[in-house]
């Protein structure tokens, strides 16, 4: 189903998609046939609880994780049936971000190398234009190309090997990046810095962005749409003001109550949280959500619920969605 | 007012490292009454943890501290290590941030509550299992005798936490410090976690240190705030005062940095610029000067002292408060 307003093409198209891992003689059930769509020039939020799926969904966008089934329309392509060479050359076009910016930076190499790499990998054989491109995006972060080039990453706070992670993701000139969760490892003086910086980049590198985090705020100071996952399906998937203004399904409003907030007069909901999410290995039958939900029915352990409109552009996957 | 439990005073705390020394906690006096919770706030490297760590006297062993840390009437900075074994653990509690590594992974739950339990209450076994139970029970365990028998990977994060509060409670301890307690837990797991808290702290009458860099978590469940910056305390104010009306620049920038649900997307966040100083290489002035908007020229030549407001309680170290009453007035 598509769920966004403007009927165009979408840059980045997910059907269907399902994800497993093995796991002995069991099967986790990661991504269980999700659907969505992120228009150009667009930032999509993915939000959710560890073990949700939402970091296996964006690896299998980039193919890091091969689908069981279900297809990845990237630019009308689809990646799920790519190989070798042509999976390299589409990669050019997209990238990501990691979480741990320390440990996704190699500590023997220096920054200028690693900022470098995807040009090399990529086949830009021109040491010149090589450098001009990494001195462009060390400069775009932030950072001064003549004194960090030649700098290891030890030599660098957390905030600072993120900026060197977005310019590496930045130097092939890409049209998409995931970002797994960029700001979780950094300090909240720092994590402003960041996502600002990230908005920047977007704009001046006219980008689309799929915004994996578990932080709803920080999910929504940057995405023009969120979806909201949970044990490994989509709840929910609107506009970030009418998401957070009016959420449908009952687990966007149970993570939104559940969220502390920086002003003493509004007390904390007493445990509005049942429970905790069930495993992906055994997920519950029909509604996934069902077995912490307040409104759970037979209907919801019998049936399925499908992802419907329920609102201009919000969509959400639930038989009794909120008022 | 009764004489408070705990009273930190003047307590400093240096490491050496290849690098000279670091200066982790910066001459700080605090004190808590018993049944308040006080929070202590601050971003990573500020000294918060080190300081929950010398009043638990669990520094490491190369760490120099000086001053005194008065519980219940003993500075346990000068107590022999068997007074203190008998403190830790009966009267002085403690819940880490991940509750992966603080339980022991070879030894059941059962075994390591009733450990505690009959090193510290002189119980025999039958009664420190039954103990044990219903501890489990009281921070909301499912099937608590089953439990027991369990070992920590058998468990999720948030009852690991969880379990980890039963060994911190088991003894009724006058003091329970939570050091990050809900850091490595998801967001709904966090408030079931800090509902469990407070329940317990209530019910107890404990006194209670909660670390955390998050001021949402403070917020609604501390009585008192310590915003800590760079190893000293730099303000310091009953709750509702603190964020009704800072003084200090650096938990203004603190707060307004924090993404807010409800800001529009896409509107620019007031990031703080640049980073903390090298604790290793302490500034003549104040610490936030080089990242403060409103620093001048004395900022950066002398440190401000901390000193208390017009309201009894409110305490900052800053040459140019904001929020003052002749400003609120004008």
């Amino acid at each position: 189903m598509m769920q966004l307003a403007v009927r165009d093409e979408p840059l980045l198209n997910v059907d269907n998609l399902v994800v497993e891992y093995g796991l002995g003689n069991k099967t986790v059930h990661a991504v269980s046939g999700v659907s969505l769509q992120v228009a150009r020039g667009e930032t999509l939020g993915l939000v959710g609880e560890s073990g949700c799926g939402k970091s296996t969904l964006g690896r299998a966008v980039l193919q890091l994780r091969r689908a069981k089934s279900g297809r990845v329309l990237f630019d009308g392509e689809d990646l799920t049936a790519m190989e070798g060479e042509a999976l390299r050359k589409m990669r050019r076009r997209v990238q990501l971000i990691f979480q741990d910016p320390i440990a996704s930076l190699n500590p023997r190499r220096r920054i200028g190398d690693i900022v470098a790499e995807p040009l090399i990998i990529a086949g830009v054989k021109d040491a010149t234009e090589r450098k001009r491109r990494v001195h462009e995006v060390l400069g775009a972060v932030g950072l001064d190309p003549d004194l960090v080039a030649g700098r290891l990453p030890h030599e660098f706070s957390g905030g600072q090997c993120q900026r060197i992670c977005i310019a590496r993701s930045l130097v092939l000139n890409p049209e998409f990046i995931v970002c797994d969760e960029p700001v979780s490892a950094l300090d909240v003086s720092i994590r402003a810095q960041i996502l600002n910086l990230l908005e920047e980049m977007k704009a001046r590198f006219g980008l689309t962005l799929l915004f994996i985090a578990h932080d709803l705020a920080v999910v929504k100071a940057v995405s023009d749409r969120v979806a909201v996952m949970y044990l490994g399906r989509l709840c929910e998937v609107g506009p970030s003001e009418q998401l957070f203004a009016k959420p449908a399904h009952p687990y966007t409003g149970l993570l939104l109550q559940a969220i502390p907030v920086p002003d003493p007069d509004v007390r904390p909901a007493e445990s509005v949280a049942t429970g905790e999410p069930p495993s992906p290995i055994a997920p519950p039958s029909g509604c996934r959500f069902r077995t912490r939900c307040p409104r759970a029915d037979q209907r919801c352990s019998a049936e399925i619920p499908e992802l419907r409109e329920v609102a201009p552009g919000q969509f959400a996957a639930c038989h009794y969605p909120l008022a | 007012m009764s004489a408070p439990l705990l009273t930190i005073e003047d307590v400093a705390v240096e490491l050496p490292t290849p690098r000279g020394n670091l200066r982790a906690v910066d001459h700080v006096d605090l004190s808590l009454e018993a049944g308040r919770t006080l929070g202590i706030v601050g971003e990573s490297g500020c000294g918060k943890t080190m300081l929950s760590r010398a009043v638990l006297q669990l520094l490491p062993k190369k760490a120099k501290l000086t001053g005194r840390v008065m519980f219940d009437g003993e500075d346990l900075v000068r107590l022999d290590a068997e007074r203190l074994r008998h403190l830790r653990g009966r009267d002085l509690a403690v819940v880490f941030q991940d509750p992966m590594t603080s339980l022991n992974p070879v030894l059941t739950i059962g075994t390591q509550l009733m450990e505690t339990i009959q090193e510290h209450l002189e119980l025999d076994a039958p009664a420190a299992r039954k103990r044990s139970i219903e501890l489990l029970a009281a921070v909301g365990i499912p099937a608590p005798e089953q439990r027991l028998a369990q070992y920590p990977h058998q468990c999720s994060g948030g009852m690991r936490q969880r379990i980890a509060i039963a060994i911190a409670l088991s003894c009724e301890p006058k003091l329970l410090i939570a050091d990050e307690p809900t850091t490595a837990l998801d967001v709904t797991i966090q408030a079931q976690i800090l509902d469990l808290l407070a329940r317990e702290q209530r019910r107890r009458h404990m006194a209670m240190i909660i670390i955390t860099h998050d001021l949402g978590v403070v917020a609604g469940r501390a009585d008192e705030v310590a915003v800590m910056y760079a190893g000293r305390v730099v303000e310091r104010a009953p709750t509702q005062a603190l964020f009704k009306r800072m003084h200090m620049p650096y938990t203004e920038a603190l707060l307004a940095a924090i993404p807010k649900l409800e800001t529009a997307p896409h509107t620019p966040l007031p990031a703080i610029s640049g980073r903390p100083p090298d604790p290793t290489r302490p500034l003549k002035g104040c610490s936030f000067a080089p990242r403060c908007r409103y620093a001048a020229g004395r900022c950066h030549e002398a440190k401000p002292e901390l000193k208390g407001a017009e309201m009894p309680g409110h305490l900052y170290a800053c040459f140019h408060p904001i929020q003052m009453a002749e400003e609120v007035g004008a």
